[in-house]
């Protein structure tokens, strides 16, 4: 009896365990993770798709997860969810299923040829499905504008106006009211990528060093007289600019929404200044990607199909403020902070001087190291005064050593190249 | 019985000590492994690249610094308060059970209580513009104010870590035989005197090991900085954090693993040698 009883218990145990398992597609996301945002995706994006597990996972342990399993050889996640970069060091060891199939699909369902491109990873194979995208933007509460520079248009800022509406800001309040994400979470080194040395140089790695690099982080030294000392602890902008720490903020339109969505009617949302080689802005694209050996291909490419579909995708917009990968006309009834968002992201992308860059390619796990090369530049030029040339030569020894050590080609908007992108 | 079976012992510590081979001592030698190989090949590519970062003089100062300034003002204080409760009778457990509360409390709560304190629109800031002291809020956090972010946080430390330095001093206090004190008081020794002559003696074990846990910890220091002040004020772990979550750099992550590996042993065994104990009052 007591044997029989035992037997019964592991018998019923080990069906508990393995009974939900087999039923569920487990879908992995480095994207809409606070609690808030993943509770939207459970309960309304990924509503009558069938049993899903949504996941969320930090990036790191995200790359972590993905090549243990690789390592094992086998497979729990069906489905993930990351952005451009995360997803390249995954496509360059090979482990993702090509999805050919569902772009050609896709693109005659209205999504971009060129945003699908992207999701080729330099591959010939598509490598992941664009899911959603963003990218940064500034906001200002409404009672800044009021010091702006004679003449100057606030959707066509030049960095020398941005100066001087710092200036104007610190001298009526008597504290400085630009804000920077430079905190340990925060993503500076976006800016310096996207914004910043694109608008100075017309490049990212190529021209790091160049005169006119050295002439632009003179230009930053300027504006950071007027920046928030406390920007260096700054994670997420929505934060400060809400607390009125700070009155105006560049950002991710992620990290501004909460913010802007709060008090849609204080707000001014607006494109990155311009430098004298245009106006820098870097488009941030989330994909899907189903892994080699995934458990349920098949769920996880009816999930794909699902969070692409045109009503999925403004769903997505207006509830967590990601807008869609589909050419599709956003609706009238937008939430207010979202539509100031759609609103800056139509304007940076429509204005005359626009700049693509995009995000990196091809540096595989080192794009925490590529990160750190304009982060330490920052720290040393801006924070510790140390002159620029002699910064800017040993940073850029370092940076032709990644991508020497990476064997990663140029990227919009440095030239294309043949081999490793070289430090002009 | 242990005479018959001398390997009786032996066989009792041997779940431990095979448990602490396979969670303590294969990690460690893997650490060291990759902190000093390069794709598979010894190498000391990792420590150079630590060297040089622009963050590791920095951040073995801070650390240094820290430690210098927060250990012995934490020992002053829990002999402190050590040995007022030990005059006290009633109540004197509810006055511990006070004292030991940040104990309950994680390093990060700790940090992000603190920091609701101290940040822009803080308790402190709040309170300093309520009296007039200050017309606008200050920043205490900043990297502009290298020496109030210091302060702040050595405050935010003595207040987290000394209760366990108090727990093991009341401990000491605890052992030493009232019958000494008495004597020396008829002997006409004074509370100054008895203090240095009779208690600190007596209780050099506790001291001791309240010295290495505290310095050993106060090496390892992160949450509380890392709340407060970010990247503003890079210590060891940090910067071993960084590398590794940040850079995905494991290498050189090792590579600061190892070494506050180091700077805690040598902390240790320093403590073992100045501070001797005698071998039969070892536990």
């Amino acid at each position: 009896m007591k044997r029989l009883m035992s037997f019964g218990i592991v018998a019923s145990t080990m069906l508990a365990f393995a009974s939900p398992v087999l039923a569920q597609t487990v879908f992995v996301s480095t994207q809409l993770r606070p609690i808030e945002e993943a509770t939207i995706v459970r309960e309304e994006l990924l509503q009558d798709v069938g049993d899903v597990d949504y996941v969320v996972e930090e990036p790191p342990q995200f790359a972590v997860r993905m090549e243990a399993e690789r390592q094992a050889g086998t497979r729990t996640v069906s489905l993930v969810g990351a952005l451009h970069g995360e997803l390249s060091p995954l496509a360059d060891r090979d482990t993702l299923e090509p999805l050919d199939e569902l772009a050609t699909k896709l693109a005659a369902g209205g999504m971009p040829q060129s945003l699908l491109d992207l999701g080729k990873l330099g591959k010939s194979s598509q490598q992941y499905i664009p899911w959603m995208q963003a990218t940064y933007v500034m906001a200002a509460k409404k009672e800044a504008l009021q010091y702006l520079p004679a003449g100057a248009d606030v959707n066509a800022l030049t960095y020398d106006q941005l100066i001087e509406w710092g200036k104007k800001m610190q001298e009526a309040t008597g504290q400085p009211q630009i804000g920077f994400p430079a905190g340990p979470k925060g993503l500076m080194a976006r800016y310096f990528q996207g914004y910043f040395y694109p608008s100075f140089t017309g490049g990212v790695v190529r021209t790091f060093q160049g005169a006119d690099a050295a002439a632009g982080w003179e230009k930053l030294r300027a504006l950071w007289a007027y920046v928030n000392p406390n920007s260096t602890n700054y994670d997420f902008m929505q934060e400060p600019l809400a607390a009125g720490e700070v009155m105006v903020a560049w950002d991710h339109i992620a990290r501004l929404k909460n913010a802007i969505s709060a008090a849609p009617d204080d707000y001014v949302v607006f494109p990155a200044p311009a430098g004298p080689k245009g106006r820098g802005y870097m488009p941030v694209i989330a994909g899907l990607a189903i892994p080699k050996g995934a458990p349920d291909k098949d769920g996880a490419t009816k999930i794909i199909e699902h969070l692409a579909s045109a009503d999925v995708q403004l769903l997505t917009a207006s509830r967590v403020g990601f807008f869609p990968t589909l050419n599709v006309k956003l609706p009238e009834d937008l939430d207010p902070g979202v539509a100031l968002l759609a609103g800056a992201v139509t304007t940076t992308q429509a204005s005359k001087d626009a700049l693509i860059s995009l995000l990196p390619v091809g540096l595989g796990d080192k794009g925490g190291e590529f990160n750190k090369v304009y982060m330490d530049s920052f720290q040393r030029i801006v924070l510790q005064n140390e002159p620029v040339a002699d910064v800017l030569k040993a940073q850029g020894q370092t940076l032709a050593k990644l991508m020497t050590d990476t064997k990663a080609a140029c990227w919009a908007p440095d030239a294309k190249s043949d081999g490793p992108c070289p430090v002009e | 019985m242990t005479n018959n079976r001398p390997w009786i012992p032996y066989l009792l510590i041997l779940p431990s000590v095979a448990f602490l081979a396979l969670l303590f001592i294969v990690p460690l030698l893997q650490t060291i492994w990759l902190a000093f190989s390069d794709n598979g090949v010894p190498s000391p590519a990792n420590a150079q690249r630590m060297i040089a970062d622009i963050n590791f003089t920095r951040s073995i100062k801070n650390t240094f610094l820290l430690t210098i300034a927060v250990v012995p003002v934490q020992l002053a204080i829990a002999l402190a308060m050590g040995t007022m409760v030990a005059k006290v009778g009633r109540g004197r457990e509810t006055i511990l059970w006070v004292w030991t509360i940040p104990l309950g409390i994680s390093d990060l709560a700790a940090g992000l209580v603190w920091l609701s304190i101290l940040q822009n629109s803080g308790y402190f800031n709040s309170m300093l513009l309520g009296l007039g002291i200050i017309e606008r809020q200050a920043s205490w956090l900043s990297y502009q104010t290298p020496v109030a972010l210091f302060f702040v946080i050595a405050v935010a430390e003595i207040w987290r870590g000394t209760a366990i330095v108090m727990v093991i001093i009341v401990a000491g206090l605890n052992q030493v035989p009232k019958e000494f004190r008495e004597a020396a008081e008829i002997f006409g020794a004074g509370p100054w005197t008895r203090f240095w002559r009779i208690t600190l003696p007596l209780i050099r074990p506790a001291l001791q090991s309240a010295l290495i846990l505290r310095t050993v910890l106060a090496f390892e220091v992160f949450a509380v900085v890392y709340a407060l002040g970010g990247r503003n004020f890079p210590v060891l772990v940090g910067e071993a954090y960084t590398w590794q979550n940040q850079n995905q750099n494991y290498g050189v992550a090792a590579a600061y693993a190892v070494l506050i590996m180091i700077i805690s042993l040598a902390a240790t065994l320093i403590y073992l040698k100045a501070i001797k104990v005698d071998a039969e009052r070892l536990p």
